[in-house]
């Protein structure tokens, strides 16, 4: 009875944060971009400097039509934003928050999962290109399995370096080897494997697969209503889950002073200053080209990956 | 020039153009913003602000320069002469217009200010007051009491710029004012003089004028 009570509270925490979080994110997406171009963003939603828009938007999703299109392939083309969503769930229950098993579910190949789980969530898009029944929403669909295909190998590298620094692929196991000095050790593997999930997310200035000067929403063009706000959630869900996991595995998750009670505190802040930065490059950045996109992940990262696992490699071997 | 930006463009660190353009972005996020949150806060307008047309009818003396010269007709003036009884005895009546209506389509103006500039008695203003949309286009032809209203939102003219020509009425006073002094320090003078050297100096023509002074 006691294990199960704790389950459910455990798996209640971890709703709680994948419900808030996004929106969090959201919202601070809303407001840091309008001020980084001078802008005020929403300030009329809730009273105080628009805190609540994100609420209203989602209240104005629910109240429209539900549309399917005639030719669309209908289960597959309702299932789709599920597809997309849940992963970003799934990953947020291995992602350790705290020292002392502090986690939704410990798994033991936790970094095989996490990225396992996260390729899932891109076939979410692929589906929705497919069924739409749409040519846009093709050209959307095979622009995100090309990008998937691209950064999903220098993701799944840098991820290994960690692994063999810390000799283990459980995520609580990688943060209780953290030292300090593995944030310097591991930085290009860090900002390959970010740059990556950015790409994953298809979030500017990766984001050929939606980009809508060219081919509208790409696969997200015939979604309507609360469908397509869960497409746009599982955008911000996957904020949350990449920056979570790049804190965990490059900045030392819960390390920090005073980690024994406030460890959370700094799993926090690290992940909402890596979203700030996911933000700050929208903001900042126009979109690559889809032969630049292709480009960088393969003679850019995929090198950098390699030279990062040569080194921790060699690293390793001096230590021990 | 363009070969020159290449240049400086080459000789960066790789990256330092990303560097750039992110550091561009976090500083405009610490700067003051530029929305104008105008039905919450009211705009700052400049002065001279070509709002509304405001009618001082006081001064009017319906002349119908302004009706004539508005290059879409949007003025209309309706008046009425007046018999002025004599002001002295034995003297000529005189008669006086008598302003009836006077009008301003806003919806016909295209706020060119050419009944401001030509109105001889400085009776119609620009007002900054901007505020006046309706709903139906004939609502916005404004009569009298309406104009004359808006003429109390007619800020003061802005002060000269420090190193500005002085305006022309006051360089006329100042003349006529800088002639009448030195008239009378000169004249001054002249009663100053005659009073020691009074004997052997010339007792005639020039002292003439100044001794009626002192007398």
């Amino acid at each position: 009875m006691n294990d199960t009570l704790e389950v459910a509270l455990r798996l209640l925490a971890v709703f709680v944060i994948f419900l808030v979080l996004p929106l969090v994110i959201g919202q601070t997406e809303h407001k840091v971009m309008a001020h980084m171009q001078g802008r005020l963003g929403p300030m009329y939603a809730g009273g105080f400097h628009g805190w609540a828009q994100l609420v209203a938007d989602g209240v104005k999703f629910a109240q429209k039509e539900d549309v399917v299109p005639a030719n669309a392939d209908r289960r597959v083309f309702q299932l789709a934003p599920a597809v997309a969503l849940l992963p970003y769930l799934l990953v947020l229950v291995a992602i350790p928050i705290g020292p002392d098993n502090a986690v939704g579910e410990a798994i033991d190949a936790g970094i095989f999962f996490v990225l396992a789980v996260m390729g899932v969530g891109v076939l979410g898009s692929l589906m929705a290109g497919w069924a739409s029944a749409n040519k846009f929403s093709l050209l959307g669909g095979l622009r995100t399995a090309a990008q998937l295909l691209a950064y999903e190998l220098p993701m799944l590298l840098t991820a290994a370096s960690v692994a063999m620094a810390a000799g283990t692929v459980s995520l609580p196991g990688m943060l209780d080897a953290f030292e300090w000095w593995w944030v310097p050790w591991q930085i290009v593997g860090g900002v390959v494997f970010f740059v990556a999930g950015l790409a994953e997310l298809q979030r500017p200035p990766f984001d050929a697969p939606v980009a809508d000067s060219e081919i509208i929403f790409g696969a997200y063009t015939e979604y309507t209503g609360l469908r397509f706000a869960l497409f746009l959630l599982a955008e911000y869900a996957g904020i949350v889950v990449l920056s979570g996991l790049t804190a965990v595995l490059f900045l030392g998750g819960w390390h920090g002073p005073f980690a024994d009670e406030l460890g959370w505190l700094w799993t926090l802040l690290k992940t909402l200053a890596l979203a700030f930065v996911v933000i700050w490059l929208r903001a900042t950045y126009p979109r690559l080209r889809e032969d630049q996109l292709q480009k960088l992940a393969w003679t850019v990262l995929i090198p950098l990956a390699l030279a990062q696992i040569a080194l921790t490699g060699v690293v390793k071997v001096a230590i021990s | 020039m363009a070969l020159d930006d290449l240049a400086q463009k080459k000789s960066g660190w790789p990256g330092s153009g990303l560097a750039k353009g992110l550091a561009v972005t976090l500083r405009t996020m610490t700067r003051k913003t530029h929305t104008a949150q105008y039905p919450d806060t009211l705009p700052e307008l400049p002065p001279r602000s070509r709002g509304v047309i405001g009618l001082f009818e006081e001064n009017c003396t319906v002349c119908m320069l302004c009706a004539r010269e508005c290059p879409d007709w949007c003025i209309y003036i309706d008046s009425h002469k007046e018999t002025v009884p004599a002001a002295t005895p034995g003297g000529r009546e005189r008669s006086q217009n008598v302003l009836d209506r006077f009008a301003i389509d806003f919806a016909l103006c295209m706020y060119c200010g050419i009944c401001i500039e030509v109105c001889p008695f400085d009776a119609l203003f620009w007002s900054p007051e901007f505020e006046y949309a309706e709903t139906d286009i004939r609502d916005l032809t404004h009569e009298r009491d309406k104009l004359r209203e808006w003429m109390w939102t007619v800020p003061e003219p802005p002060a000269l710029d420090p190193g500005a020509e002085e305006p022309k009425e006051i360089a006329a006073a100042r003349k006529t004012a800088d002639k009448l002094a030195a008239a009378q320090a000169a004249e001054a003078a002249a009663a100053a003089a005659p009073g020691p050297s009074d004997a052997p100096g010339q007792p005639g023509a020039p002292g003439a004028p100044g001794e009626g002074a002192p007398s």
